[in-house]
């Protein structure tokens, strides 16, 4: 990692010329929500004045540049009596501007999931590589607990990431793309105050969090509260929409589906980003459900993100982004669950009677 | 004007080291070919019973006929091109290369679309998945086979497995249970498994009609006909969930250890690689860490069955 200093008039200049000749997604407010707050999404950019370099956090997060909603996996052609199986990999080259730490982070924990173990997916592969990551600090919302989930600082899976102190931007320089990139730009070595700002740039980010959850142990926690009634109560309150896992910047899960083409002359397999709460996730052939009850599937959802999966060694997935309970309809977030579920317990073990009759 | 210093070249794939370890998609044999799948033609359609046929497949390619090799227990994604896929469970001999045979119920929507093919239409397989019995760790104890229903298609791998390897095994016993007579698969092999793969072998209903002369019951009540020593023994427990639990406590108090119990779940799974996260039990994955489980597994494990 290379470590430069470059003027924001400077950054504006180079983030244009990248911006102009490659498709290129950055940060733009796109609506006012409810509460008069803009809304921001990663949308495509052509120039560099339409990219909010000030924005809060994205509505969405940023997986859907390597995951989308909906992904052609393979085509049939068909020919009398006949077919012939077409699979293509190829994903065009596009630039990410002003990914946050935990947004890089959860690409990370992604690049964990699909490109390890015994069969690493060639799709995601082809998306990721194909790509140039501009990440960006920030100070965090009232809600964010990514300090919480240690996520709130990131070491690598970006090209290029900018720390704002003041008159310049701070730059780590992860890949040599982006050091070619750079030369053509006024470019300097930090100096001895600047590394002063960016700690101190550091340190403000960490202590602005307002929200903290405590994580340690947890996986342990939601062994033994398998079965708490926690569960119910918050089930009872979900919908089972899925909007917290189309928001979240690392649920992946899906769902494969195989359509006719309109001609009837060949088919298409594609996969489409689904969530554990939907209804028939657990469903197998026969309409045996396998988690037919809402807070079972939400029990599910916070087992994968707290405890984790043996695919990615049991490491927890969750960025601390919250988003998912921004996006909730019912109001349920991370942040209440688990201090609910840990209330609980420890409760039971501060006082000196046997644990409540679990219904 | 396009300026071309600016411009991220198209399929760069290996150049920047972004995730620590990645496989190299250009060399074939560092990384199995999971999305593509072998063409199969339907070689042969044998009806078993009202719902359920038994469908036998042949690999055009010569050359993946030959890489196509599977151990007892583990599954393969059936794909009927524009319906879709389904993970079904190989029931033929691991031996056999030339021929793949699968028992399917017509169930869903896949399967409702394989019924309606006939012989020589082209279909395709991917795999094989999954964990499989440990058939070398039985090698000189008796094995206990127990089937209930559609059970007895994962089963007739094993069974093939032993019929080849007949005396590295002790005492072999197949238990099969079905709702009703007419639901019996694969009566035509029953004497040749019990006189040419010297199993002893015990059927039973539960729904007995006029023709049905033999016993009528629950699987269990069938374990009483042999005699094995339980510390010397492993079994195979195949069936519908709600079997599983009685018939491995049944095993448990009879004296058979929980880790020498093998049990078969299933889920719907959508991709068979661990990613879609639809087949997961507890915190693990049926396609790449099942569907065979030890029972002490998935007594470890939460809402396995």
């Amino acid at each position: 990692m290379i470590y430069k200093v470059i003027s924001k008039g400077e950054f504006k200049a180079f983030i244009d010329a990248l911006v102009q000749n490659n498709s290129s997604f950055g940060p733009r407010k796109v609506d006012t929500g409810s509460n008069g707050k803009p809304i921001y999404q990663f949308m495509p950019v052509k120039s560099v004045d339409e990219i909010e370099f000030d924005y809060t956090v994205t509505h969405s997060s940023a997986k859907h540049f390597f995951l989308p909603y909906r992904d052609e996996l393979s085509h049939f052609n068909f020919s009398d009596g006949n077919w012939e199986q077409e699979i293509r990999y190829e994903a065009p080259p596009i630039i990410l501007i002003g990914l946050r730490p935990c947004d890089i982070n959860a690409v990370n924990i992604l690049d964990d999931v699909m490109l390890h173990g015994a069969y690493p997916s060639p799709y995601y592969l082809a998306r990721r590589k194909n790509n140039f990551i501009i990440g960006m600090d920030h100070l965090p919302l009232p809600d964010c607990f990514c300090h919480s989930m240690n996520r709130h600082t990131v070491n690598h899976g970006f090209n290029l990431f900018c720390s704002d102190i003041g008159d310049s931007y701070y730059l780590s320089i992860n890949s040599s793309k982006a050091f070619n990139f750079l030369k053509e730009f006024k470019i300097e070595e930090p100096t001895y105050e600047d590394n002063c700002s960016l700690i101190e740039r550091r340190k403000n980010i960490k202590n602005s969090f307002e929200t903290k959850i405590e994580v340690s142990g947890l996986p342990c926690f939601l062994d033994i509260e398998f079965d708490s009634p926690i569960w119910q109560k918050w089930g009872d309150k979900c919908l089972s929409c899925g909007s917290c896992a189309m928001v979240c910047p690392t649920c992946y899960c899906y769902s494969v589906e195989e359509r006719f083409d309109v001609d009837l002359k060949g088919s298409t397999r594609q996969n489409h980003l689904y969530s554990c709460n939907l209804v028939d996730f657990a469903q197998v052939t026969g309409g045996h459900n396998f988690r037919p009850k809402t807070g079972d599937r939400l029990k599910y959802r916070y087992y994968h993100h707290y405890r984790g999966f043996a695919a990615n060694d049991n490491q927890q997935i969750c960025v601390g982004c919250n988003r998912c309970g921004r996006a909730c309809l019912a109001d349920i977030n991370p942040k209440d669950v688990i201090n609910d579920l840990r209330l609980e317990r420890e409760s039971c073990m501060i006082c000196v009677l046997p644990s409540p009759d679990k219904t | 004007m396009h300026d071309m210093r600016f411009t991220i070249p198209g399929q760069d794939l290996n150049r920047e080291p972004f995730a620590v370890k990645i496989p190299d998609f250009q060399k074939k044999s560092e990384v199995m070919i999971t999305d593509k799948g072998y063409k199969c033609r339907i070689t042969n359609i044998v009806p078993l019973s009202g719902l359920e046929r038994l469908f036998q497949l042949r690999i055009i390619d010569p050359l993946e006929r030959e890489v196509f090799n599977f151990r007892p227990g583990q599954f393969l994604m059936l794909e009927v091109p524009g319906y879709g896929e389904a993970p079904i469970s190989i029931s033929s001999s691991t031996s056999n290369h030339e021929f793949i045979e699968l028992c399917i119920r017509k169930a869903g929507h896949v399967t409702s679309a394989l019924f309606e093919a006939r012989q020589g239409a082209f279909v395709s397989i991917r795999g094989p998945f999954g964990t499989a019995f440990p058939m070398a760790e039985m090698q000189g104890h008796n094995v206990l086979l127990i089937a209930g229903g559609l059970g007895i298609a994962p089963m007739r791998a094993p069974l093939f497995w032993i019929n080849d390897h007949r005396d590295k095994y002790r005492d072999v016993f197949l238990l099969y249970g079905a709702k009703e007579p007419s639901q019996m698969l694969f009566t035509y092999q029953f004497e040749e498994w019990k006189k040419v793969s010297h199993v002893q072998m015990s059927t039973i209903v539960e729904n007995p009609d006029e023709s049905w002369t033999g016993r009528s019951g629950m699987i269990t009540a069938l374990l009483d006909e042999f005699t094995f020593d339980p510390k010397e023994t492993y079994a195979i427990v195949c069936g519908p969930p709600v079997m599983f639990k009685f018939v491995c406590s049944h095993l448990d108090r009879l004296g058979i250890p929980m880790n020498r119990m093998f049990v078969s779940l299933e889920r719907r799974m959508h991709c068979g690689m661990g990613k879609c996260c639809r087949c997961m039990v507890g915190s693990t994955f049926t396609c790449l860490d099942g569907p065979v489980f030890d029972y002490w597994s998935v007594m470890n494990l939460k809402e396995a069955i």
